[in-house]
């Protein structure tokens, strides 16, 4: 049995995984604990936002996030692979940066639009 | 004579001038002191805002940019890098900028959004050295997220609320250090999901109850001591432990920003030090409305744009229709459990159906009844499982169980389970 | 060869600087941090005292009057911050009621103008929020509150502006005698000069051990503060001092010439510049401040810092010529009335000079005064015309002040210019109010690095080593924009 607490709304539901049960789940407020639940132990997920170098824009970094969640254990080599990102104004938001990265199957996408 | 003027263009403004515009205000001004819209939110760059509004976790300058982009299909103006300087009673805005210089401009309405400003070291007395290294969170995020650099490489966080939280993944993922987390009280003043994500995930630990008593180092911060608080809320001698860093993050509490406020005359909550205001989020100056966290700091900024559209439909109506009729005033206190209750007081001819309740608890509650009580009569009962101080709570108090109120004073408790 | 060096630019070196720099000499000012008054200067009481303190026939008496009529005068033409707001100390006690008579009478003798005795009521009249307590005061009308930092910069600026030349970073290491002279060791290599004045405050009797044996001692004397929110400022509209009891003596409470109020400072010798702020320490202030006024709100502190003054184990100032060393000056000691004094003791310097035949003669063109804008301080109509005239005015920077992008570049490109955000905040007033430079610090960064042509992660805070930004991120793009 494990605790893992919810993140899915800020409720924040301590949640009991049972492992040895197929990661039954009790103590969730409602059904997006199960999944999480589930989740958490299984395979680990989090969107990464970052940013990357913009050139010629107001401010000298764009914001960027994962297009989805990507494995937790992936979190440094994704961050790792935008340091020699370089963007050039004019920036528009859901730009993809990088296709695929780190082969997650997530793209890397701008958040914001900027000249 | 403009119809509405709103101070501020983050997310309280951008909501108040869309819905003001929607209401149907046709002559609508946004004065913002930065060189574009958004206001704090372009430097939150983590995601989890929208998911009330949206239905979606998006980063901040996503959030922003929905409403930016909602605006350009209005025909309200804006005056980027323009500061106001004044608003008098009879609500002149005075503002300066480079492009259009000293401006007096007079409005039928106006709008405060000028949102918070974080406490600073000087405002929680830590002693020690006062070297370069200790800065507020939200100063170092923007040197991070906007301009590029890094503001150190060993980090000790003071104070676990949400923007501390946040720049301890930040930091780390960018290349520092990030060693631990302090905070005074016995439970963190952040979003559990926050605690998760940004402590958890990175084996950061956060140590409650506990407090920085020495900063030292002479030019650069070299050294934090760290010690453990007592229930009489002083360092427990022997419990120090000596952190090697050379920089410490602030996150110990926003203030909202009422300096204009104060000085147009406006009546003051000491609890929430912001505005006083009626249902409809109206000032005590008629045609003034104050919104988001310059008047109650949020923890999620749905709900500052909730109560900004508010803000700005009210405007229009003002604007429109004049005041609100003259009836009963309902006084709404704050019971022995509660930081403070916004609105402050009800207009029951301003209630169409319900009028939204937002407060915050002092101390964690578990599963408890909230109740709303006007002299001994409980006109209101509300279940929650769990309230926390780092939660803002809302409810919606009928207008029928507002009539049936005995007195004139409305009080809200907590009762425990 | 100089004709002068003066050993630090604190207040009295910077006072100096600016009574020399009216004659035909050159003056060189060697400070050993990398901007001017940046040691007991710099964090202080910000106080004029009237002069009723020190003891009738000694320096301090006859300094601290002269020095605070002095002030007055240059405060106003220099445009330097000061306010004439008169001081009270209370007897907070039946048993203190003589010793206001004393102090009366210390007064009278040293040449304080127009003190008097108040009542309870009087004294209660001028200042309801005073305690209960409260039997009478002393009050005298000559005290002033000052920007002390700004004192000692405008000083210094007109001094520059008048050919004496400011070196910053320059530690003075070792001091010889040469023929006719002095030469002194600074970082990269040694001045030449006729005449030393030692300015250099807490140091000041080991730059004297440089040349001679000191016969006085500098124990460095830590005093602890909090600057409060300009929503106390108005607390007490006077400054308002204790009489010296077991408690101690000196904390004050006094407004200030931005407006906020300050309180402190309590007395413990340290070792060198210790600056650090101590939980007791600020206990004590609080406590003792208390007592004075009650109702305090210290929950609207905006600061709390230290500062160290330059006690001396002699009671009076150290002024004169080392009879050993002929044309070594020092203006040493400059404890509590040293700020008031300042002027004063530069006439005491002047006049030593003159009398070995240094001095030159008055310059013919020597071009005194000094304008600061203050932009929050000006009329509706003045800002429009200036705004107008000058686009920057127009770009406020610092929201809590009120300061413009105008006077951060009228502080970058000042006769003695800012360099560090810190600099850039004791001159133009940019990271002093409620929020710290939490706001504007990252903009004045952005401004001394357009301006100055320097790397973002070389600004610094304030002193050396104090650098704002450790790296930047995103490295591996760097090469790739």
């Amino acid at each position: 049995m494990k605790e893992v607490i919810c993140t899915c709304c800020p409720q924040g539901c301590h949640l009991q995984v049972d492992e040895a049960n197929d990661y039954k789940v009790t103590g969730n407020g409602c059904p997006n604990g199960i999944a999480y639940g589930k989740e958490e132990l299984t395979h680990p997920t989090r969107i990464i936002t970052s940013t990357v170098r913009a050139e010629g824009c107001l401010h000298s970094r764009c914001p960027v996030k994962t297009s989805k969640p990507v494995p937790k254990g992936q979190m440094a080599e994704v961050v790792a692979a935008l340091d020699s990102v370089v963007l050039h104004a004019p920036i528009h938001v859901g730009d993809v940066v990088l296709t695929d990265v780190c082969g997650t199957g997530a793209d890397i996408v701008t958040c914001r639009d900027m000249a | 004579m403009v119809d509405l003027v709103i101070i501020g263009g983050g997310p309280a403004g951008l909501a108040a001038a869309c819905k003001a515009w929607e209401s149907g205000l046709r002559d609508i001004l946004i004065l913002e002191r930065d060189k574009e819209l958004g206001g704090i939110l372009n430097q939150c760059i983590h995601n989890g805002f929208g998911l009330h509004r949206f239905g979606e976790q998006l980063t901040g300058p996503e959030y922003a940019g929905r409403f930016i982009a909602m605006l350009k299909n209005t025909g309200v103006k804006v005056q980027l890098d323009t500061m106001v300087l004044e608003v008098t009673p009879d609500k002149k805005v005075h503002c300066v900028s480079k492009e259009y210089g000293y401006q007096i401009i007079e409005a039928k309405s106006i709008v405060l959004g000028m949102g918070c400003r974080e406490r600073t070291r000087g405002a929680i007395g830590t002693p020690g050295t006062r070297p370069a290294g200790v800065y507020t969170a939200g100063a170092a995020q923007r040197y991070v997220n906007m301009e590029g650099y890094l503001v150190g490489k060993r980090v000790l966080i003071l104070g676990s609320g949400d923007i501390g939280l946040i720049m301890a993944r930040r930091m780390t993922l960018e290349g520092a250090k990030v060693l631990a987390c302090v905070e005074v009280m016995p439970y963190s003043g952040g979003l559990t999901r926050n605690i998760v994500q940004c402590l958890n995930d990175f084996d950061i630990p956060l140590y409650l109850s506990h407090t920085i008593v020495d900063i030292q180092g002479k030019n650069r911060v070299e050294k934090a001591i760290v010690a453990e608080i007592g229930p009489d809320r002083k360092p427990i001698p022997g419990t120090e432990m000596e952190f090697d860093v050379d920089t410490i993050l602030l996150s110990v509490g926003l203030i909202p920003e009422n300096e204009l406020t104060k000085q147009a005359g406006i009546e003051m909550d000491l609890r929430t030090k912001g505005a006083i205001v009626y249902e409809n989020m109206e000032t005590s100056i008629p045609g003034v409305f104050a919104c988001g966290n310059v008047v109650q700091v949020h923890d999620l900024v749905d709900f500052v744009s909730g109560e900004s559209e508010l803000a700005g439909a009210a405007a229009a109506n003002y604007v429109q229709n004049g005041p609100v009729a003259e009836g009963r005033v309902l006084t709404v206190k704050p019971g022995a459990d509660l930081g403070y209750t916004l609105p402050q007081r009800i207009r029951l001819e301003g209630v169409e159906k319900s009028t939204n309740v937002s407060f915050r608890v002092r101390r964690i509650c578990g599963k408890s009844t909230i109740l709303v009580k006007s002299g001994d009569t409980v006109i209101a009962r509300f279940k929650r499982d769990r309230l926390a101080p780092g939660e803002m709570e809302h409810i919606a108090l009928p207008r029928v169980l507002l009539d049936r109120a005995p007195v004139d004073e409305v009080t809200i408790e907590i009762e425990e389970a | 060869m100089y004709d002068i060096a003066i050993i630090g630019c604190g207040v009295i070196g910077a006072a100096a600087a600016y009574a020399l720099s009216r004659y035909d000499n050159k003056v060189v000012i060697l400070e050993a941090e990398n901007d001017v008054a940046d040691c007991t200067t710099k964090a202080n009481s910000a106080i004029l005292h009237a002069g009723y303190d020190p003891a009738p026939g000694t320096r301090m008496a006859r300094l601290n009057v002269r020095g605070v009529a002095l002030a007055k005068e240059i405060c106003a033409k220099l445009d330097v911050s000061y306010k004439q707001c008169g001081s009270l100390v209370l007897a907070l006690d039946e048993k203190e009621l003589p010793h206001l008579q004393h102090l009366f009478e210390n007064g009278t003798a040293n040449g304080v103008p127009d003190m008097k005795i108040l009542s309870r009521e009087e004294t209660l009249a001028m200042e309801p929020n005073l305690s209960e307590k409260v039997c009478g005061a002393l009050w005298a009308p000559s005290a002033a509150i000052v920007n002390p930092w700004e004192y000692a910069l405008a000083m210094t600026e007109v001094a520059v502006r008048n050919g004496v030349e400011l070196r910053r970073n320059c530690k003075v290491t070792d001091a010889n005698a040469i023929e006719g002279g002095y030469r002194l060791t600074v970082p990269g290599g040694t001045v030449e000069t006729r005449c030393v004045i030692n300015a250099a405050g807490i140091w000041a009797d080991k730059v004297h051990c440089m040349v001679e044996p000191a016969n006085f001692h500098i124990i460095p004397t830590r005093g602890e503060y909090y600057l409060l929110d300009k929503s106390e400022g108005t607390r007490v509209s006077h400054v308002i001092f204790q009489c010296p009891n077991e408690l101690g003596k000196g904390v004050l409470v006094a407004p200030t010439v931005h407006g906020n109020l300050i309180v402190g400072p309590n007395a413990e010798p340290v070792e060198g510049n210790d600056t650090s702020c101590t939980s007791s320490g600020l206990e004590f202030v609080k406590a003792t401040a208390q007592r004075s006024v009650p109702s305090i709100n210290f929950g609207e502190s905006i600061r709390s810092f230290a500062g160290v003054r330059a006690n001396l184990d002699v009671d009076d100032f150290i002024i004169g010529e080392e009879p050993e060393a002929p044309g070594w000056i020092d203006l040493a000691g400059m404890k509590s009335p040293g700020l008031s004094a300042a002027p004063a003791v530069a006439e005491e310097a002047v006049a030593i000079l003159k009398e070995r035949g240094v001095l030159g003669t008055e310059k013919a063109d020597y071009k005194d005064g000094r304008r600061h804008i203050r932009f929050k301080e000006l009329s509706a109509e003045e800002k429009a015309a200036l705004v107008k005239e000058q686009p920057a005015y127009g770009r406020v920077i610092c929201r809590c002040e009120t300061i413009t992008e105008g006077e951060i570049l009228a502080a970058l490109h000042s006769e003695v210019p800012a360099n560090t955000i810190d600099g850039v905040k004791r001159r133009a007033g940019a990271g002093m109010g409620r929020c710290q430079g939490g706001f504007c610090g990252p903009r004045v960064l952005e401004l001394i690095s357009r301006e100055l042509g320097i790397d973002p992660l070389d600004i610094l805070q304030d002193k050396n080593g104090s650098n704002v930004l450790v790296s930047e991120t995103k490295v591996g793009g760097k090469s790739n924009g």
